[in-house]
């Protein structure tokens, strides 16, 4: 991979820098001191544990937040965004891991949103429009109808979409937040054919990704950021990735693992067959007690998906789900909370809070039947219980009344966990229980999974973060385009086996 | 299977998938149309005098200000938006411009840039309310309409404007034709083909599909959300309040009542003309064929012996069936997407 | 740091406190209102003309109940206003084909607990917008009651049952009704603020994602709400009916807007998740008791229409810009420091 020959960018005046950049939301600092410098045709990467404050600042570099200290400087000269349309007039360019299509209109159209060309009158040229589209997506080697509406196509299909419209805005800088995330081998070699070459035209590209043999293949230069700061940059080729990862987490793994051995007991959970189509196919599976399983897989393979199946949210189409022995129904959470599972999903605002209700509400709604007397509720039993929870986790809030929004993001995620912990599960799933939440607490969230297998609790554990499948998991199920692609023990386990199984290479290979 | 062998056929089923929708919008539009000309058909065959001069400008005079309506209408519910203060502002609209008639006796074209002006001003206040109070389009318009009406009573004082006090050229205006077609059918076709233009074939119209289609990503990419709002509650507003100098004109008599409840036909119009009532998607020419079915309804049911008192009930029937409908549609057509477009198969 | 956390501390409990201050300033605003009009508007404060005040404001404090619960489950319902007039409507027809009133009155709730039924399953089987839905069923329902009896009245009422509605308690200027209502009130603030279901309604209105995450039935919740809401409309239809001693297809016209307006100034959010009834019922008294202030001052009642709509974007308007003004003075003093 060609990542030495670029001449010396530290002579030439970088296109765009930061210095010194913080930004807070309320109780919470995401960055406190940011540093990045991208120079022209030079791919750089930004690694950084989730939470370091990567994605906002991407998104003070696409104009969605102002910093509230330091500086943005474009070609030196200092810039304050006031909206995105003027870092896109600045050659930004920014792609988010969840492309921002318009479902109902065209390709075409979401390529040229505001921009596009007019013929007769002033009015819009479709036909013009739909050309330059399909020489643009030519250009990237992808066959899709510009005149189709984007709504259905696949995230890589959408990604392409939204690479093709930086292009046609001319940008000279290319943000890419975890592009990679939801896409197989072939997928991912495109993309990046597509982004080399637009490197080597003189573009700058930041580059964020888990990844660590993408950033190597794609990248010259790398930065580490840790809890919202500056840790260090170097040229890719004098680094080795455990530094980096030493750097990122800084601390020692076992610190942030407190993985202890713990003999498994009985069966808790059986899966066999499980389908839905479209979904997910043919999965089965099985956890016992005191046993930490993790689901692993790229984003879009099915993970999240099967354990709502298992939990109830979506209903399967076929397979059986047994609990303690006992046949779970189809798509009914509450008999799979009356056979004692839990689940802690994986958007904890979308998904598992009630942000404008207070923490009292959300750690008790679990329990709100078992704590009423013939379904009256008076307040004193939900506040002792959410008292009690809540501290037993330490979450931080200002008062039980507060709405659950005010809280950081760790502290929601106790919440989270303190609902479904109180309802004493036998079965805990978890899915994504460290995102977008800061390194202590990371560690504490371990701990407690920890703790809970020694208890007997059988833990089902969906992560994208390979360090915390690696640290946490006794076994690893690696799931792979809605199938188990296979099965791992913790001594099988490493970066290379998981990921060999996740993007299927192994079967090209 | 590999996903190098996947590529292709992926391609072919987003091919499929395109048309597929495409007809599915395109039938909606064709379905009004089939419905309209089945209701026509049948209503002539019972009696042949249905399709008679008369008749038709009377069903063209109906409908002329419910299709006006329903174009502004539809502007604003692509954006997710409603303005339920559609019927004051007509009313507002038709007793200001009726009382200025009737004592300057002011030229036709006068009154209409009035009415014009007056629904600019209302529809302005809306969007500053939602977008800049922050306050969801359904509570803000509810309240102008109240508002609105209020100011109605508070202007007519219990008064009203009658036929022998306005102009005979506006009286003119409002009931003549030519060619048989009322000028006030022109006006709201030339309308409703210049907010279509405007919806299709600008940017400002491209946009606000945008912001319904994806509110959050809308932003992201630097669509002037405030501009284009304030541009889709203004636009909605003027043709409510030249809606209200065609009420006038066309009957003459104005009382602080006009078009009292109008609003609720004119969202019944855009929807049964498979406007998503969540922003999005629809054309302006489905909301205008929904405002004349809802008009050819009205006019067929003394002709077909059928009690006046169905109208009502078989419009209410009609909206759920065309909401019904769209997401019928919308559901097979997500599922066919899912289908060809999933890795499992 | 420790100031830092304080003034943390105090934005939040400020921003707690707001939550309650809409449903305070409410309830100030009504007793405000009442003392100043008994003062200073001739006949206001005697007993007859609060007999009169809680006649006229029983139909839409039966139907702003079911709506609170409604709306703070994020939904609406426009179509109550119509159910009303098609169970008046319906108990005119069956009054006219000889069946007893005693038999009328339970089918007229019954009825609409159907139409209501109709509603929830377009909504919560089929998965429609309950706006688009309701103001279909509103057409709908309004519809079917000019078939049921076009533009006639059924005005030959059995007296004892009208004189029943109109009348007081044995000696006392209170009003027969105001035990029932009082009564339906209390049972729906107790199923609201003090039971499990209560507590699924707030979850299923502030995320019905997460709502379903944690075992709540959000479509079983709605449906049944939709039924107890159509229940409701026609309890008030045949109280319409009685009061008025008139079935008619036109009865409680236009009423849907002043429910959502008094459910909305009451301090209920539209997006759901927010609210409570003690706002509501302070709203339906303060409207109530405007209307028949200004009736009694000779003052037109269309102001009432301008002031409504004013308090409607108000309840609104007034938190969002003060939290604007909040989140403006935040950045301001920040960026000083």
């Amino acid at each position: 991979m060609g990542a030495t020959e670029q001449t010396g960018p530290e002579a030439a005046r970088p296109i765009v820098a930061l210095t010194g950049v913080a930004k807070r939301f309320g109780a919470v600092r995401a960055l406190s001191d940011a540093r990045l410098e991208l120079h022209a045709g030079e791919a750089h990467a930004l690694v950084g544990e989730n939470g370091a404050g990567k994605s906002t600042l991407i998104k003070i570099l696409a104009g969605l937040y102002r910093p509230d200290a330091g500086s943005v400087e474009i070609d030196g000269r200092p810039v304050a965004f006031a909206g995105t349309a003027e870092a896109k007039a600045a050659g930004i360019a920014v792609i988010y891991q969840e492309p921002a299509l318009f479902g109902d209109l065209t390709v075409a159209e979401n390529l040229f949103v505001g921009r596009q060309p007019k013929g007769r009158f002033g009015l819009i040229d479709r036909a013009e429009m739909n050309r330059r589209a399909a020489a643009l997506l030519e250009r990237l080697g992808v066959r899709l109808d510009p005149d189709r509406p984007a709504g259905g196509l696949s995230i890589a299909d959408q990604q392409i979409v939204e690479i093709a419209g930086a292009i046609a805005l001319d940008a000279r800088v290319l943000v890419m937040d975890e592009p990679t995330a939801a896409l197989s081998g072939v997928e991912v070699e495109r993309l990046f054919g597509v982004v080399r070459s637009l490197r080597d035209d003189g573009a700058a590209v930041l580059f964020i990704s888990h990844r660590f043999d993408e950033v190597e293949a794609l990248c010259q230069r790398v930065t580490v950021m840790r809890d919202g700061a500056h840790v260090s940059t170097d040229r890719m080729d004098e680094v080795t990735v455990e530094q980096l990862v030493r750097r990122m987490v800084g601390r020692e793994l076992g610190a942030m693992f407190p993985k202890r051995e713990v003999e498994p007991g009985e069966t808790v959970l059986e899966v066999e067959g499980l389908s839905r189509a479209g979904i997910c196919r043919d999965v089965g599976f099985t956890v016992r007690a005191g046993e930490i399983v993790a689901l692993a897989g790229l984003v879009g393979a099915g993970r999240s998906e099967v354990v709502q199946a298992v939990f109830g949210i979506e209903p399967r189409d076929t397979g059986t789900v047994r609990v303690d022995g006992r046949t779970l129904p189809s798509g009914s959470p509450r008999a799979a909370m009356r056979a004692g599972v839990a689940l802690v999903p994986e958007d904890r605002r979308l998904q598992g809070l009630l942000l404008d209700l207070s923490v009292m509400r959300n750690a008790t709604l679990v329990r709100r039947g078992r704590l009423s007397r013939f379904g009256f509720l008076t307040g004193g039993a939900e506040r002792r219980e959410a008292a009690e929870w809540t501290a037993r986790l330490s979450t931080k809030y200002g008062r039980l009344t507060d709405p659950a929004a005010t809280l950081s993001g760790g502290n929601q995620q106790k919440v989270v966990l303190a609902k479904w912990l109180a309802a004493n599960p036998r079965l805990l799933i978890v899915d994504e229980p460290t995102r977008g939440i800061d390194v202590a607490t990371k560690a504490e969230v371990h701990r407690l999974l920890s703790e809970l297998a020694a208890d007997g609790v059988a833990i089902l554990m969906v992560s994208s973060e390979l360090l915390e499948v690696l640290g946490m998991a006794d076994r690893v199920l690696v799931m792979r385009e809605g199938r188990i692609a296979g099965e791992l023990s913790r001594a099988e386990a490493t970066e290379e086996s998981v990921m060999l199984l996740a993007t299927g290479q192994e079967a090209a290979a | 299977m590999t996903a190098l062998l996947k590529r292709p056929s992926r391609g072919t089923a987003a091919g499929t998938g395109s048309t597929a929708l495409d007809l599915a919008l395109r039938f909606r539009a064709l379905g009004l149309l089939i419905a309209l000309a089945v209701l026509v058909a049948a209503t002539a065959a019972v009696n042949p005098r249905f399709l008679g001069l008369q008749s038709v400008q009377d069903m063209l005079f109906a409908a002329a200000i419910t299709v006006l309506l329903a174009s502004g209408m539809t502007v604003v519910v692509l954006t997710r938006g409603i303005d339920l203060s559609v019927g004051s502002v007509l009313g507002l609209s038709a007793y200001l411009t009726a009382s200025l008639l009737s004592e300057t006796g002011a030229p036709v074209v006068l009154a209409l840039l009035a009415g014009l002006a007056i629904g600019a001003a209302c529809g302005a206040a809306n969007g500053a309310i939602i977008h800049f109070g922050k306050v969801p389009p359904l509570v803000a318009t509810l309240g102008t309409l109240y508002i609105v009406r209020g100011l109605v009573y508070f202007a007519a004082g219990g008064s009203r404007v009658n036929a022998s006090d306005l102009p005979r050229g506006f009286l003119d205006f409002g009931n003549g034709s030519v060619l048989g077609v009322p000028y006030l059918f022109l006006i709201s076709l030339a309308v409703l083909v210049a907010v279509a233009v405007f919806l299709a074939g600008t940017r400002a119209g491209r946009d606000l599909y945008a912001l319904g289609s994806n509110p959050e990503g809308a932003r992201l990419v630097g669509v002037r959300a405030g501009r284009r709002l304030m541009t889709a509650y203004v636009l909605c507003g003027a043709l409510a309040g030249l809606g209200g100098v065609l009420h006038a004109a066309r009957f003459g008599t104005v009382d602080a009542s006009a078009g009292h409840g109008l609003e609720l036909t004119v969202v019944a119009a855009v929807v049964v003309g498979g406007v998503a009532i969540f922003g999005g998607s629809g054309t302006v020419l489905g909301a205008g064929l929904g405002a004349l079915l809802l008009a050819v309804i009205n006019n067929a049911l003394p002709v077909l012996r059928i009690d006046q008192f169905w109208q009502q009930a078989i419009v209410g029937a009609l909206i759920l069936a065309a909401i019904a409908l769209d997401r019928l549609v919308g559901l097979r057509a997500a599922r066919a997407l899912r289908r060809k477009g999933s890795h499992v198969d | 740091m420790s100031t830092e956390t304080l003034t943390a501390r105090l934005r939040d409990s400020a921003a707690v406190r707001h939550l309650a201050t809409w449903d305070a300033a409410i309830i100030a605003a009504t007793i405000a209102f009442l003392v100043v009009a008994a003062q200073t508007v001739e006949h206001f404060g005697t007993a007859r003309n609060a007999g009169y005040i809680i006649l006229d404001l029983a139909p839409i404090l039966l139907l702003a109940l079911a709506m609170t619960l409604i709306v703070t489950t994020g939904e609406i319902d426009l179509s109550v206003a119509s159910t009303v007039g098609l169970t008046s409507a319906a108990m005119g027809v069956m009054w006219n084909s000889g069946i007893p009133l005693e038999t009328i009155m339970p089918l007229a709730v019954v009825l609409g607990a159907l139409l209501g039924a109709v509603n929830g399953l377009f909504i919560t089987g089929f998965g429609l917008p309950s706006l688009a839905v309701t103001i279909g069923t509103l057409a709908l329902y309004r519809g079917l009651s000019y078939v049921l009896l076009g533009d006639t009245a059924v005005a030959d009422w059995p007296r004892a049952f009208t004189g029943w509605v109109l009348g007081t308690i044995g000696e006392t200027q209170v009003p027969n009704v105001l035990i029932p209502l009082a009564a339906l009130a209390a049972v729906v603030a107790v199923v609201l603020h003090a039971t499990t279901v209560g507590r699924a309604v707030y979850a299923a209105g502030a995320n019905p994602i997460a709502a379903a995450y944690a075992g709540v039935p959000v479509r079983r919740l709605k449906f049944w709400l939709y039924v107890a809401s159509g229940a409701m409309a026609g309890l008030c239809g045949v109280f319409w009916t009685l009061r008025y001693s008139s079935a008619r297809a036109d009865n409680a016209f236009g009423l849907e807007l002043t429910v959502v307006a008094v459910v909305l100034l009451g301090g209920v959010s539209i997006f759901g998740g927010k609210g409570a009834l003690p706002g509501v019922l302070a709203a339906v008294v303060l409207l109530t008791a405007l209307q028949n202030a200004l009736r009694l001052a000779h003052v037109s009642t269309e102001a009432l229409t301008v002031v409504t709509g004013s308090l409607l974007i108000a309840a609104v308007l007034a938190p969002n810009t003060a939290s604007a003004i909040r989140g403006a003075l935040r950045h301001r003093q920040r960026r000083t420091v």
